[in-house]
């Protein structure tokens, strides 16, 4: 069974410290050239293969990133 | 911006997805003071989910220490009183003997536990006091600079060993989950960490068990 997945990243919230892009098993979030109202590099999906498995929600320390999946 | 972020949600839920994980609302608005990175907001986050699937949220009382975590009050949506530094398990005593039914704990740091808080956690461990206690160590006193705390590795650098502890000097490191594990009175006594997936799910397990062990 495959799962897609979707994540919403609260931008404003992220403070760029990237911990939850290494944890990523499909490689699709990076941290943006662009920065937020703080100024922080915030995080961006880069390619749609995620599986919503949720390792990205689970490390970050502020609660950025919301993630929802469905069957496929 | 929180708008459109409540919109996707809908939007997404509407097109079939279900929703794996969202943050609690047991955690309030307000943004964490934390470095980017910090477990302290890791660990927030934990205590705050499993308040909020324990349905205990207008039933527990948090005890906040000092350190950089002094501010702990301002990020639960939940009843909380400030210590002074290390007295934590002191005054969850007081709360949780007045309100037995209440589920009560601290949350301190390896500066304030460990350290001059020494005491306090040794007795109220070993009377056996009913509540949990949330120990964040880092191995330095991170609100003052980092300085080297009792908890620091061997050969850690801190702003006080910058060419790492030495044991000659600065003695061993004190290991307070094995120190407690040898008292009669600790029920429950675990070391976590958040430092990946798979740990930050079992350390949510450990402080889910934490607090349900309060229901005895
Ligand atoms: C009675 C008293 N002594 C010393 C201090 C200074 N002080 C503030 S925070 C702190 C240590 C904090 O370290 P830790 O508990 O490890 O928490 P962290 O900041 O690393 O999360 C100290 C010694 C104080 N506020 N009050
Ligand atoms: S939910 Fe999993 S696959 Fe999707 S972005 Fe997060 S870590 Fe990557
Ligand atoms: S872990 Fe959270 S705060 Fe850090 S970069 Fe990722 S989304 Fe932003």
């Amino acid at each position: 069974m495959a799962f897609k997945g979707q994540i919403i990243i609260d931008t404003e919230r992220c403070k760029g410290c990237g911990v939850c892009v290494p944890v990523c098993p499909m490689k699709c979030i990076a941290l943006s050239k662009n920065v937020n109202g703080k100024g922080y590099n915030y995080t961006e999906t880069v390619n749609d293969s995620c599986i919503g498995c949720a390792s990205c929600a689970m490390v970050c320390p502020d609660g950025v990133i919301s993630v929802y999946k469905k069957k496929i | 911006m929180n708008q459109d972020i409540e919109a996707r949600k809908q939007e997404l839920l509407k097109e079939g997805y279900e929703e794996v994980y969202t943050r609690t609302k047991v955690l309030t608005d307000a943004v964490m003071h934390y470095c980017p990175g910090c477990g302290h907001g890791t660990t927030h986050r934990l205590i705050a989910e499993v308040i909020d699937e324990m349905g205990i949220q207008d039933n527990v009382v948090g005890v906040s220490p000092v350190g950089c975590s002094v501010l702990a009050y301002n990020y639960f949506d939940v009843d909380f009183q400030e210590a002074a530094h290390g007295r934590a398990p002191a005054v969850a005593t007081a709360i949780k003997r007045l309100n037995p039914d209440t589920f009560v704990f601290t949350y301190q740091g390896d500066g304030d536990l460990a350290a001059i808080g020494t005491a306090e956690t040794i007795h109220a461990a070993n009377r056996g006091e009913n509540m949990t206690m949330i120990f964040v160590n880092n191995g330095i006193y991170g609100m003052t600079g980092g300085q080297m705390a009792p908890t620091t590795l061997v050969g850690m650098r801190s702003a006080t060993t910058p060419y790492g502890r030495r044991v000659d000097l600065n003695g061993y490191p004190l290991r307070m989950t094995e120190l407690l594990s040898t008292l009669p009175g600790t029920y429950y006594v675990t070391r976590q960490s958040v430092q990946n997936p798979a740990a930050v799910r079992k350390a949510k397990a450990a402080i889910r068990k934490a607090f349900e062990n309060q229901r005895r």
